[in-house]
């Protein structure tokens, strides 16, 4: 299978929202969110009480892959950067490896201030995923031979039984 | 590709319905949507033509219930059928964790699925998957127009593997929620396999 599922742990994620937030200051945002590429909501931060944020994730990515899609007909590899400009709200959407970074802002901001502040935290945020992946690699690896980090949990799901996916479904 | 979350405790997967154009896709979760409880669902969002044909796809998020203290998520997309849509149809099968065919039971629609059916191998298989690893299940659907063919003639065009099959009425109802749960468990065992 092509890649291995995304696996977030409570360090990265808290390091990973304690940068969105940081974003969500500087930038003077409304709203800062993350999105995996397949239109997962990792995490959102500031006004979100009247946002649907899951609709919101699911169409972002779809927007990422229509313009990807794009790009590979021009021969680029990517859009990197995508902005929307609306009457009151505006998107800046990035992309960040295999997530989307996604600004929502108004007049208290501006594009000029979101850019600036962008480029600082898809540095980090790539950092960040980059210890993620590692880690994923690193737990589908035979063990042993995983060498140097750190004992992951044992996965709760090891035991997931028929009974528990019945249950689901009530 | 599942997104699993420790620190949310949240598992969220990626179910695609696939097949021909107006086979039932939409309806399968429309359906799905109007059955579910409110606190279960999300918005249904449908990207469609004017005469409401899918454009680019229909996402529904589903949030059934807990397995070992971590909330499932169902993302359901469905693809928009007509053959000059295969780019998009690449696009969403990104990260799938489970494929559900829906097959349109009527003789003339035959062509129709086998051609849908080859597509999807053909557009996993370039983005590296292979149908015959990944959860998967086949929905004959429109059992109830004159015109369906048996379900034994069906499974020898569509199903020489002998993957889960169910048959359904999708605007009424029979069948929805059996090829759902089936899917969802064949993905979650996949999980379990990973873990
Ligand atoms: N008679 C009958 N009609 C169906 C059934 N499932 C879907 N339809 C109808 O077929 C048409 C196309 O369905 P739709 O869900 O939009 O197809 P999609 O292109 O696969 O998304 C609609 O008019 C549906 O009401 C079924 O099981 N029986
Ligand atoms: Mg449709």
């Amino acid at each position: 299978m092509p890649d291995p599922g995304l696996i977030m742990y409570e360090e990265e994620f808290k390091q990973i929202d304690a940068e969105l937030r940081r974003l969500h200051q500087q930038a003077n945002a409304k709203v800062t969110f993350l999105v995996d590429k397949n239109g997962q909501l990792i995490t959102a931060v500031g006004e979100t009480e009247n946002l649907d944020t899951t609709s919101l994730a699911s169409l972002t990515a779809g927007n990422i892959a229509a313009t990807g899609g794009m790009a590979k007909l021009l021969g680029e590899k990517d859009f990197s950067i995508l902005f929307h400009e609306g009457e009151r709200d505006n998107i800046h959407i990035s992309l960040v490896g295999r997530v989307i970074l996604v600004v929502i802002f108004d007049q208290r901001s501006s594009l000029g201030l979101v850019r600036l502040r962008v480029k600082k935290s898809v540095e980090i945020l790539s950092q960040i995923l980059q210890k993620i992946l590692q880690q994923v690699d690193r737990a589908k690896a035979p063990s042993g031979s995983g060498g140097s980090g750190k004992e992951q949990p044992k996965s709760p799901f090891s035991e997931i039984s028929e009974d528990d996916i019945d249950k689901l479904f009530g | 590709m599942s997104f699993i979350n420790y620190s949310s405790r949240e598992i969220n997967c990626k179910l695609v319905f696939y097949g021909p154009g107006l086979c039932g896709k939409t309806t399968n979760l429309q359906y799905i949507y109007k059955k579910t409880n409110p606190d279960s669902k999300g918005k249904m969002i449908s990207l469609a033509t004017e005469s409401e044909r899918t454009l680019f796809f229909d996402f529904l998020p589903l949030a059934l219930g807990n397995i070992k203290g971590f909330k499932v998520r169902f993302h359901l997309y469905t693809v928009p059928g007509q053959v000059f849509y295969d780019a998009s149809r690449k696009l969403i099968l990104k990260g799938v964790d489970g494929v559900v065919f829906v097959a349109d039971s009527q003789a003339e629609r035959m062509e129709s699925n086998i051609e849908s059916m080859e597509n999807l191998r053909k557009n996993l298989q370039e983005q590296g998957y292979n149908l015959d690893q990944l959860p998967f299940v086949i929905q004959y659907n429109k059992r109830d127009l004159p015109s369906a063919v048996s379900v034994d003639e069906l499974n020898q065009a569509l199903n020489p593997k002998g993957v889960p099959f169910f048959e359904a009425v999708a605007p009424q109802g029979p069948g929805v929620f059996e090829t759902l749960k089936e899917i969802a468990k064949q993905v979650i065992m996949q999980i379990k396999k990973g873990a």
